[in-house]
């Protein structure tokens, strides 16, 4: 760790709060750091740590009501948290940029992305504007733009969110500044798209030498490119060191528990519950006086009702936790081992559900007249089988149809073609009234937890609901008894009833929703994305109830996902989608061990590993451009675009879904290739 | 573009098309006997005058029939004969339409000068001494009746101040300038007759600014809402992250998106302003479209209602169709390439 | 700890006073007035139509606190009366035209396909004509008086009502709770009456208390050239326009003026209030 030179950037003791009505929320309360020169410092921590505001208060781009209210930000010999407007203005894209979370709102709609590109240059009078347009064309394709000279003069709208997300990391880098931050830059990013942007960030910070501020949730983004890691929890840093001890032995019970609570896609797991750790923050208008992470700390003492510092536990690290400090270590708890499942029949009978030729054209409305009508073909012939009793998941990328494929098979959406047989009720077509009764056996969780509950009905009306329309309870007692019994399975307490849903956090919420769906007694449940809402401990409660769930009723799982880690945790089966085709489907285990597709393949080496060690043994299949656009897909193979062995074969010749390995079938003239 | 573009005016023409025959129906259908209303009660209650009367006028055909004379005159630019006037209808619009016309364009004029820059400054200075005014103003100009502010306005400052001169265009003493555009003061310019031009824009002061109150205080209203909003965006953010100055981040990345409602709103204020003058007209006797409608509506003319209620459709949907086009000039995202 | 003061944190009764001290105080003007228009007879020394051309304009006095008009009759006693019309039109065109539109508009939007399509081009050709224009045709073509006037206004009224509510229920279709109800096995009348119109009551309720004043000033104006109310009944617009050419015994076109502004911006602070209460991000202040 550099320690003689001067850093770049001091924190110290930074405070900012927001000076609400109701008194002051202490978002970051007491937060020291420094960056030196050159180096990557990865800053993680969930929803609410702080870690955002801290980023803003560097460059003062904080909003009302919030306010720095003490402490020092020291940035080449200059406290940015005293500056005046003129002078944080000189410093902000000059000396330290800023690229944030969302690609698709960070653009102006209305103005040429050359004109964004320049008017950062000629702010600070270091170029013309002549001189700024080249240099702008050259940026873009240093980030890997293509026709850059060409795509200068579009419009944000034009451009897909990686795109952008270059655009704005260009834009950054413009005029050459010694500090980068980069807030939560891959989060909208698919997980190929962010490898590229990882690897162009990684590239950018060793060519140019600017030193990077990356924030982000996921600890394995952080370990694949820092140098360094903060740790924030409740407004405070828990925990700082380089990563490969950091993310390996952990100094910090939260760290632990972030570390424990995410699946990792390098691994099989025995068990598919996770480690998981009670409770939420704490409320930041009244942070708890002692050890900030003490209700939730499996390993709290009695000192821990006494404040920790952020105090040295090893060369290079420093963690604040008593424990810790006096040597203490932080062990793995033994658990007792789950009543195993019946084991599947090893040839099972009839699926549950059996699509095929499944397909969904949504046409896009018409913007002038005597336009021919585009289709946009989401889902675009899927054959899939799942079996009672096991968890098959979905997985791709954003656009890959796997939600609307979501609502087919429940039947929100009505297929263009194919055919859908439920419990051996052909579906396809079947009408509202005809479909009612099967409702009580197929039911779906949904992603969003802020949006799929009804914000105007209590829990009560909202579990009550479908007992009542499909004459479960019988009378408005049996319909309280029932309910009480659902907030019992989801482990939420019985006086929820009377409340609305504006008074759970979003890990309740997904409990509710998970309630309700099993309120009819299903057997077969449709899970659209239902933890990618949450941050990563709280994931994990969802699935280890998930997961209870399937043991104690005996449930059939569709389990859709973009996280890879997640699926090859929790499913048996997995089937991988493109463009609205599925590119592989098979066990979990051998299509993790031995991906037989490309996109497969690349997928996997695409997810990053939160261990630095691990990561640089592994093989990094880089996947060129972005993917087309499902209203004007590729011949042949859909994939080849971006496939890594594509031949001339794949443009002429699609290739059907064949059986490649023992229960793994692959769409792809060349199984296996890829290695 | 240009797609869009004819593809907009397709639709901008078969909606007046169709405006002008629900006019047509309305025109037809209810129960109000123009025949009662042109020969009076004497005549009327004469069946041979009556079938005279509706024979020389046409009512006697199939309403598809009349609706199919009615489309074939108007493409030759016949509005027909008013009743009332016993002129050809397109003769009394192009008499009174100059009026209204310079009065509306003079009050959009004045509402969007000071309506835009306020909305602006209100939500730039939020919570302060300015946003208090813009909220004044706009709410006043939204909720005090025009016809009584013309009142108020002219009992003022003509009855009480005598600051302004009274009704009418021009005053009494006062030579019209030849008739060229019907603009007073384009033609009174044109001839270099400035003391007739300065009598005409003395009398334009106070309706000009009663007329302009309401839609200065929903573009003020508007302004500020769309700014608000635009300033709470991310780019804004990402402006300010870049080191621009504030002046570049409200006037070059705020104001263009703020600008796409306000456009929307603009438009169809003016062509409100020009179909909604009529109390003002009334109010400061100005001889208007306004004026000429009301009173074809209380004599049930006909030819003049639907000629005007045409022409007004017309107007609406062109200021639309400019709308739509100003938008796409505005807004990249909304033709795509 | 720092060189910054901190604020005070603001009293709940500040904080209320600060977000709804306005929308509180229209709704005691409104209240006012429904009250006035109610109890006319008992708060009155007049009848508003007693003619008595020996006292015709006299200004304000003692015994005629808003002075007399053109016929003698006392303008405090009328402008009070003509709450009645004013406030009653305003809420039958408002409250009619807002449930025909909003239900027209919410199952159109639910309904998709032709019938949305039909209906927003049914609302565009009704916004083709300026409400002014076409209200006045229709009230001259169906005759003058209030009745008449109202059904003409009603026709332009709803479309915006149809607009509004259709663009709810647009973004409100596709929320996942109404996916979670359609995959429960409700039917789409249960959806849209029990699930999306509670959620989209918000800016329709915001609409409907701006429009009330909206279509007073509509309806002021109609009177006031006299397509409207048929005198001798007391309106506040008809009263403007008797009393429009008395520049120099300004009380009788000033003070129903004066009424029609207060009750316009009464509700006006309403549907502010309702907006900003709606509003997530004005709850930061």
């Amino acid at each position: 760790m550099p320690t003689a030179a001067e850093p770049l950037l001091q924190v110290r003791d930074l405070r900012t709060w927001f000076l609400t009505d109701s008194g002051p929320v202490r978002a970051v309360d007491g937060v020291s750091f420094d960056v030196h020169a050159g180096e990557t410092l990865g800053v993680v921590g969930e929803s609410g740590s702080g870690k955002s505001v801290c980023a803003k208060s560097i460059m003062r781009l904080l909003d009302e009501p919030a306010r720095i209210v003490g402490g020092s930000i020291l940035f080449k010999g200059r406290d940015l948290a005293h500056l005046d407007d003129e002078g944080i203005r000189e410093v902000r894209g000059r000396e330290i940029a800023m690229v944030f979370q969302d690609p698709m709102t960070s653009l102006n709609p209305v103005l040429r992305i050359a004109r964004q590109l320049i008017e950062a240059m000629t702010a600070h009078g270091r170029f013309t504007a002549a001189a700024a347009r080249s240099r702008a064309i050259d940026l873009l394709r240093r980030m890997g733009v293509a026709s850059a000279d060409r795509t200068v003069n579009s419009f944000p709208h034009q451009f897909s969110g990686g795109m952008r997300q270059r655009v704005m990391l260009a834009m950054g880098f413009s005029n050459e500044p010694s500090l980068l931050i980069a807030d939560e830059p891959t989060t909208a990013l698919d997980v190929t798209i962010q490898a590229q942007i990882l690897d162009l960030l990684r590239g950018l910070n060793r060519d140019l030498g600017t030193a990077v501020i990356l924030i982000s949730h996921d600890l394995g983004v952080i370990a694949n490119i820092c140098s360094r890691v903060l740790v924030m929890y409740a407004g405070e840093v828990v925990e700082e060191g380089a990563p490969e001890e950091l993310l390996t032995d952990p100094r910090h019970p939260y760290t632990w528990a972030l570390l424990h609570a995410a699946p990792r896609i390098d691994a099989q797991a025995e068990d598919r519950r996770l480690i998981t750790i009670e409770g939420q923050p704490p409320d930041p208008r009244a942070w708890p006086s002692g050890c900030r992470f003490r209700a939730r700390c499996p390993f709290a003492v009695e000192k821990c009702a006494e404040h920790p510092e952020l105090l040295p536990v090893a060369a290079g690290r420093a963690a604040r936790c008593w424990v810790t400090q006096e040597g203490g270590s932080l062990h793995t708890p033994e658990r007792a081992r789950p009543v195993v499942a019946a084991p599947v029949d090893a040839t099972p009978a009839a699926p549950i559900l059996e699509v095929s030729g499944l397909q969904k054209h949504f046409p896009l409305p018409k913007e002038a007249f005597f336009e021919r009508q585009r289709v946009l073909r989401a889902v675009d012939g899927v054959d899939l089988q799942v079996f009672a009793g096991e968890t098959v998941g979905l997985v791709g990328e954003s656009g890959c149809g796997k939600s609307t494929l979501a609502r087919l098979v429940t039947r929100l959406h009505e297929p263009t073609d194919g055919k859908i047989v439920f419990a051996g009720t052909d579906i396809t077509h079947a009408s509202l009234s005809a479909i009612r009764p099967l409702r009580r056996r197929m039911q779906m969780i949904f992603q969003d937890p802020y949006a799929s509950l009804n914000p105007r009905m209590t829990i009560g009306e909202i579990l009550a609901g479908p007992l009542i329309l499909h004459g479960i309870a019988g009378d408005a007692a049996a319909a309280r008894t029932r309910v009480a019994e659902l907030l019992d399975l989801v482990g939420l307490p019985g006086q929820s009833v009377t409340r609305y849903p504006y008074e759970f956090s979003g890990g309740q919420r997904q409990r509710i929703s998970i309630a309700r769906a099993l309120a009819v007694g299903p057997d077969f449940v449709v899970a659209d994305e239902p933890i990618s809402a949450l941050d990563v401990n709280i994931q994990a409660q969802i699935i280890n109830l998930m997961v209870d769930l399937q043991e104690r009723l005996g449930l059939t799982y569709l389990f859709i996902a973009h996280d890879l880690a997640v699926v090859r945790h929790v499913c048996d089966r997995i089937a991988v989608l493109y463009l609205g085709k599925i590119m592989e489907v098979g066990p979990a285990a051998s299509l993790f061990a031995r991906p037989l597709h490309p996109y497969t393949r690349t997928l996997i080496s695409a997810a990053p590993v939160p261990d630095p060690r691990v990561e640089r043994t592994r093989r990094h299949v880089p996947m060129k451009g972005e993917p087309p656009s499902a209203l004007n897909p590729p011949s042949g193979c859909r994939f080849r675009t971006r496939c890594p062995i594509a031949e001339e074969r794949c443009t002429r010749e699609e290739p059907p879904l064949l059986e490649a390995a023992p229960g793994q079938r692959v769409a792809c003239h060349f199984p296996g290739r890829l290695t | 573009m240009i797609r869009y573009v004819v593809s907009r005016l397709v639709v901008s023409v078969a909606m007046v098309l169709l405006a002008t025959l629900v006019i047509f129906l309305i025109a037809n259908t209810v129960p109000g006997d123009p025949v009662l209303t042109a020969l009076g009660d004497m005549a009327a209650s004469d069946p041979a005058q009556v079938a005279e009367f509706r024979a020389r006028w046409g009512l006697d055909l199939p309403l598809w029939h009349q609706y199919w004379l009615f489309l074939e005159r108007l493409a030759h630019g016949d509005l027909g004969v008013s009743i009332s006037s016993r002129r050809p209808v397109l003769q009394d619009i192009i008499d009174y339409a100059p009026a209204t016309l310079e009065l509306a364009t003079v009050a959009f004029i004045l509402s969007v000068l000071v309506g835009l820059p306020l909305g602006v400054l209100a939500a730039v200075r939020r919570d302060t001494v300015i946003d208090h005014v813009a909220r004044a103003v706009s709410l006043i100009g939204v909720s005090a009746p025009t016809f009584w502010l013309a009142f108020i306005a002219l009992a003022v400052f003509y009855g009480q101040l005598n600051w302004a001169p009274g009704p009418g265009r021009l005053d009494a003493v006062s030579f019209p300038p030849d008739r060229i555009t019907g603009l007073l003061l384009i033609d009174t310019a044109l001839q270099g007759d400035w003391e007739t031009f300065h009598d005409a824009a003395a009398h334009l002061v106070l309706p000009s600014i009663v007329l302009a109150a309401a839609t200065l205080g929903l573009i003020t209203r508007t302004t500020r809402a769309a700014m608000l909003e635009a300033l709470s965006q991310d780019y804004v953010r990402v402006a300010k992250a870049k080191g621009l100055r504030g002046r570049l981040i409200v006037v070059g990345h705020a104001l263009p998106n703020a600008m796409l409602p306000v456009v929307t709103l603009g438009g169809l204020a003016y062509a409100n302003l020009l179909a909604g003058a009529v109390m003002t007209e009334t109010v400061f006797s100005w001889p208007g479209l306004g004026r000429y409608t009301f009173r074809s509506a209380v004599t049930v003319d006909f030819p003049a209602i639907m000629a005007v209620t045409a022409i007004v459709a017309a107007i609406f949907v062109l200021v639309n169709f400019l709308v739509d086009m100003s938008y796409a000039l505005l807004d990249p995202r909304v033709v795509k390439k | 700890m720092s060189d910054i003061a901190l604020p005070a944190i603001a009293s709940p009764r500040t904080r209320w006073l600060r977000r709804y001290g306005l929308a509180s105080f229209g709704a005691v003007i409104i209240l006012a007035w429904i009250f006035a228009a109610i109890f006319a007879p008992w708060l009155t020394r007049y009848d508003p139509n007693f003619v008595d051309v020996a006292a015709r304009l006299q200004p304000p006095s003692a015994s005629h606190w808003l002075g007399t008009d053109a016929l003698g009759r006392d303008v405090a006693t009328r402008v009070i009366y003509g709450a009645r019309v004013s406030l009653t039109v305003g809420m039958v065109v408002v409250l009619v035209g807002a449930l025909f539109g909003t239900l027209l508009g919410a199952s159109a939007a639910y309904a998709r396909g032709w019938a949305e399509e039909g209906l927003m081009r049914l609302t565009d050709l009704v916004f083709c004509f300026p409400p002014i224009i076409l209200a006045m045709a229709i009230a001259a073509a169906l005759g003058i008086g209030t009745v008449n006037t109202v059904i003409a206004m009603l026709v332009v009224w709803w479309p915006k009502f149809a607009r509004l509510s259709r663009s709810l229920v647009i973004s409100q279709r596709s929320m996942e709770y109404v996916e979670a109800a359609q995959s429960i096995g409700f039917g789409p009348a249960h959806i849209l009456l029990r699930q999306i119109i509670p959620n989209a009551i918000g800016p329709l309720v915001v609409l409907v208390t701006l429009d009330l004043g909206n279509a007073i000033l509509v309806f002021a104006g109609l009177s006031f050239l006299g397509l409207g109310t048929v005198p001798p009944t007391p309106e506040w617009g008809s009263m403007v326009g008797e009393g429009r050419e008395l520049v120099q015994q300004w009380w009788v076109a000033t003070f129903p003026g004066l009424a029609i502004l207060t009750v316009v911006m009464a509700f006006n602070f309403m549907g502010d209030g309702f907006r900003d209460w709606l509003d997530p991000h004005a709850n930061r202040r």
